[in-house]
C-alpha cells in the first residue's frame, strides 16, 4: 500500500542557497562600488597634487624685458614625489609652441584659465594622470596665452589600489563566510520544528492516533490540521469496524450456542448410526465457528483495550497456576501432562484480563498441537530477564512461516486438520506489544514448539 | 631629402666614433665570454679597484670603460643607449632625468635602502661632499674661512691678493658643477653673493674637479669653492699642499648613481656588476679602504634628495635664467 514518494530537492537546502546566493551577489556589488569608490579618493589624491604643482608652474611665469620666463619653484615637482617614486612630465606651450618641456607630451585641445582638466593617458608606456591649464598674461604689446600640461604615472596610485582592494575582498569574502554560517543557521532552525514534527510522528506506536498538540509555527498550522483532522477520521474509522467486527461475532455466537443445544439434544435422542454422525460433525463445525467468533471478540477487545490499558499489580505465578487448572480437564481428554515450573516469582503491572488471555491462547495452541499423552511444560523464570516459556513435543513451528505466524488469519502449514482461526498467536503478540514485552517463536532442539514471553 | 638625412646619420654615428674620452681602458683576464661596458664620469684611478675585485670573482668578464664628464656622458648616452650597459654619473639630476625618461631598467631583485635608489632603477653608492679647498701656502697668514661667509669676508678683504686667483666649476660645462651651483642656489641667498665677490676678482673656470685641483697644487689658485671632496682628499694624501674644509653653513652632500641601460643586451651581467658594486659600496666592517667614499649616511648628514624636483633645474627655461644669472654674477 506504501508506494514510494518522490523526494524533490530540500527546502533547507533551497533557503540557505537562495540566502548564500543573494550574500554573493551583495558581497560582489559591494565589492566594487567600495573599490570605485576608493580609486575615485585616491584619484582625487593625485589631482589635487598634480594641480597644485600645475598652479605652483604657471603661477612662475613671467615676461620679462618682453620675453617669457617660467622660474617655477623646486617644490613644484617635488611635491610631486610619490612613495613608489612615480614618473613626472610636463610641458610648456606659448601661444600653441613648446617652449621647455616633453614635446610629445599630449595637450589637450580645449584648455581652460580658471580650471584645470584631468585626463588618464598612456604616455612613454605606461598609464599617466595629466593635468592641463592655462594663463593668459598682458604684456606691454601683446597677450600670450601659457598653457602648462604636468603628467605623473600611477604605480604608487595603483598599489593603493591593489591594497584597498585586497582588503575590500577580503571584507566581502569574511562578509560571505559569515553569512554562509548565518544562513545555516538560520535555515537550521526554521527547519527543526518541521523535523519535530516529523521525527513525533514516526515515533509514535502503530495504534496512536491521537491528534498533535504540541505548538506550532503558523506556516505549519493548516499542515498539522490536515493532518489531525486525517487522523481523527482514521481513528473513527478504524473503531467502527472494530465494533462492527465485535457486534458481528457476538450476534453469530448467541445464535451459534442456540443451534448446539438444539444438536445436542437432538443426538440424545437419534439412534441410527448414520445421522448420529452427521450430527456429530455438525457440533464439531458449531464448536469451530463458536470459537472463531470468541477468537474475534477476544481481538477486537484487544485492540480496544490496548489503546487504554487498565493496569494493575498480577502475580503471574497465580495466574498461570489459575489457567492450567482451567485447562486441565481438556488436557486430560488428551492424556496430556501439563507441568509448571516456577523458577521464580514473577510480579508484574498490566492488564489483567488482556495477559490472562493472551497466555491461555498460547497454552491452548500447545494442547491443540502436542500428541496424546505429551508433555507441556510451563516455566517461569528472571534470568537473565524475567520470562515465560511453553514448552511442547508437537511438530513445532514449521520453519518456513515462522516470520508471518503472527499476522492475523494466518496460519501454518501444520495445521490441516486442527480447529483454529489464525488468531491465537496475533492476540498473543498484540498484548505483549502492548505491555513492551517481547512474543519469541522457536523450535526446540529435540522438537516442540517453544513459545517465549520476555517481560 | 633622405639623403640629407642619411648624411645627417653617418655625420652623427662618425662623431660619436670620434668621441674624445677623458679616458678609456679595457679590463679583461684574458678568456672573455662575456663582456660589459660602462660608461662612466668617475675617474678610472678611483673605480679600478671595483671593477678589479669583480673580475676576481667573475673572471670571465671583459669590461670597457669610458671615462667622459657629466654633461656629455648623458648626451652620449642619450644619442645610443643601446652602445652601454651601464651609466654611473655624478651629476644626480642628469641621472634621475634618465630614469624618468625610461632609459634605466628595473632591477626588482637588488635589496638598497630607499633614500639612496630612485624607482629600483637608479642606484646611489657614494656619498662625496661639495667642498673648499685651499692652497696651504696662500693661507699661511690668513685664517682659515670656516663657512661661505668667513670666505667672502677674506675674499672681500684680500681682493688685491686674490684676484685671479679663484676656481669654480664652469656650471656652463660640467653637469656635477651645475648641480652643486643650483642646489647651492637653493638653499641659501649667500651663494649668489659669493659668485657676485669671486666674479668681482676674476674668478677661473673649469670643467673637472681634476683640473682644479692641480692648478691648486701648483699654486696657480689659492681657493676653489665647490671641489670634489673625494679627489680633493685622494690627492691631499699624495701632496699634502691643501686644505680641504666642508663648509659649516650648509654642506652639500652629492650621491654617484649608477644605472642599467634599458637597451641594453646584457642585463644579467649588468645586474650581477649593481650587485657588486652596491655591497662593497656598504660594506661596514671593511679593513681595505674604499677608493670612493662608501655609502654611509652619518647621524645629521643630508644629501642631494633623489626626487622628481631634480629636474627642475634642467628644464630648459630654468637653466636659460640660471646661466644667464650665473653669468651675470661671475663674467663681469
Ligand atoms: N504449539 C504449536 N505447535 C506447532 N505449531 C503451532 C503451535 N502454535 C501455533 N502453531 C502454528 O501457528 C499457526 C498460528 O497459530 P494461531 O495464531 O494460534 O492460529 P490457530 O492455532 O488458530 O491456527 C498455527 O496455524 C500453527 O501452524
Amino acid at each position: 500500500m506504501t508506494s514510494e514518494l518522490k523526494v524533490s530537492g530540500s527546502l533547507q537546502n533551497r533557503l540557505m542557497f537562495t540566502l548564500i546566493s543573494g550574500a554573493a551577489v551583495l558581497g560582489i556589488i559591494l565589492f566594487f562600488i567600495v573599490r570605485g569608490y576608493a580609486a575615485q579618493i585616491a584619484q582625487n589624491g593625485q589631482d589635487d597634487i598634480l594641480e597644485a604643482s600645475l598652479s605652483s608652474i604657471l603661477d612662475a611665469v613671467v615676461i620679462q624685458d618682453g620675453s617669457v620666463e617660467v622660474d617655477f619653484p623646486y617644490a613644484s615637482l617635488s611635491m610631486l614625489d610619490t612613495e613608489l617614486d612615480d614618473r613626472v612630465f610636463y610641458s610648456i606651450y606659448n601661444d600653441g609652441i613648446l617652449i621647455s618641456g616633453y614635446e610629445d607630451l599630449p595637450l589637450p585641445e580645449k584648455i581652460n584659465t580658471e580650471i584645470s582638466i584631468f585626463n588618464t593617458i598612456k604616455y612613454k608606456d605606461t598609464n599617466a594622470r595629466i593635468a592641463s591649464a592655462k594663463r593668459i598674461l598682458i604684456g606691454e604689446k601683446e597677450r600670450i596665452t601659457i598653457s602648462v600640461s604636468i603628467a605623473q604615472t600611477q604605480d604608487a596610485l595603483s598599489r593603493t589600489l591593489n591594497r584597498i582592494s585586497k582588503n575590500v575582498a577580503l571584507f566581502g569574502s569574511g562578509f560571505f563566510i559569515l553569512v554562509t554560517l548565518l544562513s545555516y543557521w538560520a535555515t537550521a532552525t526554521t527547519i527543526s520544528p518541521l523535523m519535530r514534527l516529523a521525527s513525533s510522528v514516526t515515533k509514535r506506536g502503530p495504534q496512536d492516533l491521537s491528534p498533535f498538540e504540541k505548538k506550532v509555527p503558523s506556516e505549519m498550522y493548516p499542515l498539522v490540521t490536515s493532518l489531525n483532522k486525517l487522523m481523527t477520521r482514521l481513528d473513527l474509522s478504524l473503531k467502527q469496524s472494530e465494533d462492527f467486527i465485535a457486534e458481528a461475532a457476538h450476534r453469530v455466537r448467541t445464535p451459534l450456542a442456540t443451534v448446539r443445544s438444539y444438536a445436542d439434544a437432538t443426538l440424545q435422542r437419534v439412534t441410527k448410526k448414520e445421522n448420529r454422525d452427521a450430527l456429530r460433525s455438525m457440533v464439531r463445525a458449531i464448536d469451530e465457528a463458536s470459537r472463531a467468533a470468541s477468537q474475534l471478540l477476544d481481538h477486537a477487545m484487544i485492540t480496544f483495550r490496548s489503546d487504554n490499558l487498565q493496569k494493575e499489580p498480577i502475580n503471574l505465578n497465580d495466574l498461570v497456576q489459575n489457567l492450567i487448572d482451567n485447562l486441565a480437564p481438556i488436557a486430560e481428554m488428551k492424556d496430556i501432562e501439563l507441568k509448571f515450573k516456577q523458577e521464580d516469582k514473577i510480579e508484574l503491572f498490566g492488564d489483567f484480563i488482556l495477559i490472562q488471555n493472551a497466555i491461555r491462547n498460547l497454552i491452548d495452541n500447545a494442547l491443540k498441537y502436542s500428541p496424546y499423552e505429551g508433555i507441556i511444560t510451563v516455566s517461569i523464570g528472571t534470568s537473565p530477564i524475567s520470562f515465560l516459556e511453553i514448552h511442547d513435543q508437537g511438530p513445532g513451528f514449521p520453519p518456513k512461516d515462522l516470520d508471518n505466524l503472527t499476522m492475523r488469519f494466518t496460519r501454518g502449514q501444520n495445521s490441516n486438520g486442527i480447529v483454529g482461526s489464525g488468531l491465537g498467536l496475533t492476540i498473543a503478540k498484540d498484548v505483549a506489544n502492548a505491555h513492551g514485552a517481547k512474543l519469541q517463536l522457536s523450535n526446540h532442539e529435540k522438537g516442540g514448539a517453544c513459545v517465549t514471553l520476555l517481560f | 631629402m633622405r639623403n640629407f638625412i642619411i648624411l645627417i646619420f653617418i655625420l652623427i654615428t662618425s662623431s660619436l666614433s670620434a668621441n674624445e674620452w677623458e679616458d678609456k681602458k679595457v679590463f679583461s683576464n684574458g678568456k672573455n665570454t662575456n663582456s660589459l661596458s660602462i660608461l662612466s664620469s668617475t675617474d678610472t684611478s678611483f673605480f679600478a679597484p671595483i671593477i678589479k675585485s669583480f673580475l676576481d670573482k667573475y673572471p670571465d668578464i671583459k669590461i670597457e670603460y669610458f671615462v667622459t664628464g657629466t654633461a656629455s656622458l648623458d648626451e652620449i648616452f642619450r644619442k645610443s643607449p643601446e652602445k652601454y650597459d651601464i651609466i654611473i654619473s655624478s651629476a644626480m639630476d642628469l641621472q634621475l632625468k634618465l630614469v624618468n625618461d625610461g632609459y634605466a631598467k628595473k632591477i626588482n631583485q637588488i635589496d638598497h635602502p630607499n633614500w639612496a635608489k630612485w624607482r629600483q632603477s637608479l642606484f646611489a653608492f657614494t656619498i662625496e661632499p661639495a667642498a673648499i679647498v685651499l692652497n696651504k701656502k696662500a693661507f699661511k697668514n690668513i685664517a682659515i674661512p670656516k663657512t661661505r661667509q668667513d670666505l667672502i669676508k677674506e675674499l672681500r678683504s684680500r681682493s688685491t691678493f686674490f684676484r685671479n686667483k679663484i676656481g669654480t666649476y664652469d656650471v656652463r660645462k660640467s653637469g656635477l658643477g651645475y648641480l652643486f651651483a643650483t642646489q647651492d642656489a637653493r638653499t641659501s641667498e649667500t651663494f649668489w653673493r659669493l659668485m657676485e665677490v669671486m666674479g668681482g676678482l676674476g674668478t677661473k673656470l673649469y670643467c673637472c674637479s681634476g683640473d682644479m685641483i692641480d692648478d691648486l697644487v701648483s699654486g696657480k689658485i689659492a681657493v676653489a669653492y665647490n671641489v670634489l671632496g673625494s679627489y680633493a682628499e685622494a690627492r691631499k694624501k699624495k701632496s699634502d699642499e691643501i686644505e680641504i674644509i666642508l663648509p659649516a653653513d650648509f654642506p652639500t652632500n652629492m650621491m654617484r648613481t649608477a644605472l642599467v641601460s634599458n637597451s641594453s643586451s646584457r642585463v644579467k651581467t649588468s645586474e650581477t656588476f649593481i650587485r657588486h658594486l652596491l655591497n662593497t659600496q656598504t660594506e661596514k666592517n671593511n679593513d681595505k679602504t674604499h677608493s670612493l667614499p662608501p655609502l654611509f649616511l652619518k647621524p645629521g648628514q643630508q644629501t642631494i634628495i633623489l626626487e622628481p624636483a631634480l629636474m627642475t633645474y634642467l628644464d630648459k627655461l630654468k637653466r636659460k635664467t640660471f646661466i644667464k644669472e650665473w653669468e651675470r654674477a661671475i663674467i663681469q
